[in-house]
């Protein structure tokens, strides 16, 4: 490929090259110092990651109980068990109802802070931090906040105080399913936390409009406001939302702490992360069956994400700016 | 010139040496804190794992009993988390498993064989157990842990909060119900049974009649009586008169003690707490009658000690258990007494602890032999899971109990198949 180009890049002065040139002899190898700064994480990515994904598939066809060295066959009973299981299957809607809700919400909330924080005159590094500050923050930590001092049941927590100036009696927010308070406390958690980062990238598309555009726009009568924003900023920004909207999606599939540490007991609100790890790691220890639903699940992810694709035109990113 | 290729040259050294140096602690990292303890002393190298006992000085003591052990080197990992079990079962698995470790008597770690054999130490002093943990912990003969302590588990009450409300001590579920109307106000629930009630569950069982299996291990809790408690647990739930999302869950003293709930599910543990911060103003009686042919109930739970079958050391580690668990009177009985209270196992120990001879601690101790129910083996964790998720799809959520009763039978049917065939 370009080698010369960076060598060239690299080192300014080619007519001296060569007195270093001997130097590099075996140990200097494009080869082997490939496999030098490669190897480290390659190592790390077999040992951590396509290891335990192929021993998650070999799990899948055995009966596993209380080991992961199993010896029992069972073919796709695994599979069939956990796609009958209601608890599984209910996950899965369980999923798709959060997803569906906090996707568009986060996108529209963070897009909301961006156009504000962009506007803005004075504070601006002020403002700017103290929205992406909470991205700094741990999901078990938040959810700790969340469930034992803003959303506490007893009358003292931050919420019911508020309630209480109004004569409200307590809540318990995440003691029942009916009415779903539980979801107010993940989804304010989720919001928090998360819409600060997207902010941030937003911010950055913000900017990377060119002034020219609005200037144009306004010349050929475009009124400040909606109309700028839907025809100018909105079509500018597709690119980003596009990543913003993937990266959400990422993000809910991957959804797991705070249900974790939120829900106690519970056989709602239970994402299938959540559901899988009580299979495998929770009471009864059933490594097959959770391996048969990671696989399953891993397969459903590969198929939104492809479909996703093809929709929303990931790759197209750049010819639609 | 010169003096720029060698600056190349000790640059690229530098990042060769420095992917070196992260490969090398990324392997060394590997290796060290597993809990093993650094090795430095003589002898066998053994883990303890107990779960967090919530009294002040326990850890300390669990650290403290084995530094007079000579014949191994005893370390400690103390799980703070509030599933014990699960990170419990998942460690089994690995390099790092305990050698010795806490739980309860459950029959899938014998099928299994995780846990050893422990006849040969317990059956010189089986006659001094309490038969009752003898038989929790007897599969086919032989006994398979050494019961450490016993926990039972009942209500704890104010009486003058009772004294000013004009109620009495409740002798069945409609009762407590009713009472707990009348002591909530503005600023204080009625009741608490923990934030999402599992506690009761075996309770409400016993206390209808009913038993979680019958004596051939097939289900008795899907009885007509269980059905009545949970519309009954429902009806509570939805009354208002419970306090739910309390800082702490049941097995802690602070929603008593700090005047959330006049009565609260508790167990003999926390006694010493509930003292300290009422005084005398602390009463406690056994879960009520769930309906009117039923009998009062108290879960007999507790701790015991198990041998890892498949550790490096069993040997050493049923020496270790032998040493500290069946010897070491003066061990178990500070064990039981000197921080939370509960029962010594032992009837020698049990007749030696002074504390629990008078006042609210012997009662405790009458209503743990009256109302007692202890460990059913054959009760393994993935059942108990599956009568929790009774309570949350039918008293926590709008279900109908026949129909979470069902789901449970599923599950709990699936599990004795696999143990019993």
């Amino acid at each position: 490929m370009s080698t010369t180009t960076t060598r060239d890049l690299a080192n300014p002065a080619p007519a001296k090259a060569s007195q270093a040139r001997p130097r590099r002899g075996l140990r200097g190898s494009r080869t082997l110092n490939f496999w030098l700064f490669i190897s480290p994480f390659l190592i790390g990515l077999i040992v951590f990651v396509y290891v335990p994904i192929g021993w998650s598939l070999y799990l899948s066809f055995f009966d596993a109980r209380f080991t992961v060295t199993p010896d029992k066959f069972v073919g796709f009973d695994n599979y069939t068990y956990m796609l009958t299981d209601p608890k599984f299957v209910g996950s899965l809607g369980t999923f798709t109802v959060f997803a569906a809700f906090i996707v568009p919400t986060t996108w529209a909330v963070s897009l909301g802070l961006a156009l504000l924080v962009n506007r803005i005159r004075f504070m601006r590094a002020f403002f700017r931090s103290v929205f992406f500050l909470p991205t700094a923050c741990s999901y078990v930590a938040a959810s700790l906040i969340w469930k034992m001092s803003i959303f506490s049941g007893v009358r003292f927590g931050l919420l019911n105080t508020v309630l209480g100036w109004f004569g409200v009696d307590s809540v318990a927010w995440l003691a029942s399913p009916s009415p779903p308070w539980y979801w107010l406390v993940i989804v304010t958690l989720r919001l928090w936390l998360q819409s600060g980062f997207y902010m941030i990238l937003f911010l950055a598309a913000l900017q990377n409009i060119p002034g020219e555009l609005y200037e144009a726009a306004a010349i050929d009568g475009a009124k400040r406001g909606w109309q700028t924003f839907r025809y100018i900023t909105l079509p500018q920004l597709r690119a980003t939302s596009t990543a913003v909207v993937l990266l959400l999606l990422i993000a809910a599939y991957q959804a797991f702490d705070e249900f974790y540490n939120l829900l106690d007991k519970t056989t709602w609100g239970r994402p299938p992360l959540v559901e899988l790890y009580a299979t495998a790691l929770g009471t009864s220890q059933d490594y097959g069956a959770g391996s048969a639903g990671a696989v399953i699940l891993t397969l459903l992810i590969i198929i939104v994400t492809l479909f996703q694709g093809k929709i929303m035109g990931f790759g197209r990113g750049e010819e639609s700016k | 010139m010169s003096a720029q290729s060698n600056t190349n040259w000790s640059r690229r050294s530098l990042f060769r040496a420095a992917a070196g140096m992260a490969a090398a602690g990324t392997l060394a990292a590997c290796g060290g804190n597993n809990g093993r303890g650094g090795g430095s002393g003589s002898g066998t190298q053994l883990t303890q794992m107990f779960h967090a006992y919530g009294e002040a000085g326990v850890e300390q003591a669990v650290k403290r009993y084995p530094t007079a052990y000579k014949a191994a080197n005893v370390t400690t990992q103390w799980i703070t988390s509030s599933d014990y079990e699960s990170k419990l079962f998942a460690t089994l698995l690995t390099k790092s498993a305990p050698d010795v470790f806490e739980f309860h008597p459950q029959i899938q770690m014998v099928k299994s064989g995780q846990v050893a054999d422990l006849s040969d130490i317990i059956n010189p002093v089986k006659d001094d157990f309490n038969p009752a943990d003898i038989k929790s912990h007897t599969v086919d003969g032989k006994i398979y842990g050494v019961r450490m302590i016993d926990d039972p588990q009942f209500f704890f009450y104010r009486p003058s909060l009772f004294e000013k409300a004009g109620v009495k001590v409740p002798e069945t579920l409609d009762e407590l119900i009713e009472i707990s109307a009348k002591l909530t106000t503005s600023k204080m629930k009625g009741l608490y049974l923990g934030n999402d009630l599992h506690a009761i569950i075996s309770p409400l069982i016993w206390s209808a009649g009913a038993d979680t299996l019958d004596d051939k291990n097939q289900i008795a809790y899907h009885t007509p009586g269980v059905v009545e408690g949970l519309k009954k647990m429902r009806k509570l739930f939805t009354s208002g008169d419970l306090l739910l999302g309390a800082p702490t869950d049941y097995w802690d003293p602070s929603a008593l003690n700090q005047g959330l709930c006049a009565i609260q599910f508790c167990g003999m543990w926390a006694m010493p707490q509930f003292q300290k911060a009422l005084g005398d103003d602390i009463g406690i009686f056994p879960f009520p009658k769930t309906v009117d042919s039923g009998k009062q109930s108290v879960y007999n739970g507790g701790w015991s000690m198990f041998v890892n079958a498949k550790g490096d050391h069993v040997d050493a580690a049923k020496e270790y258990v032998k040493w500290l668990w069946i010897d070491q009177k003066k061990d178990q009985e500070d064990f039981a007494t000197s921080y939370g209270f509960h029962i010594p196992p032992r009837t020698s120990i049990a007749a030696s602890a002074t504390k629990l001879k008078s006042g609210l601690p012997a009662e405790g101790v009458k209503l743990f032999n009256e109302f007692g129910h202890f460990d059913n083996i054959g009760w393994t964790q993935a059942m108990i899971q599956a009568s929790w998720d009774v309570l949350a799809n039918c008293v926590r959520k709008s279900g109908d109990p026949e129909k979470a009763l069902d789901q449970c039978d599923t599950t709990v049917n699936r599990e004795l198949k696999k143990l019993f065939g």
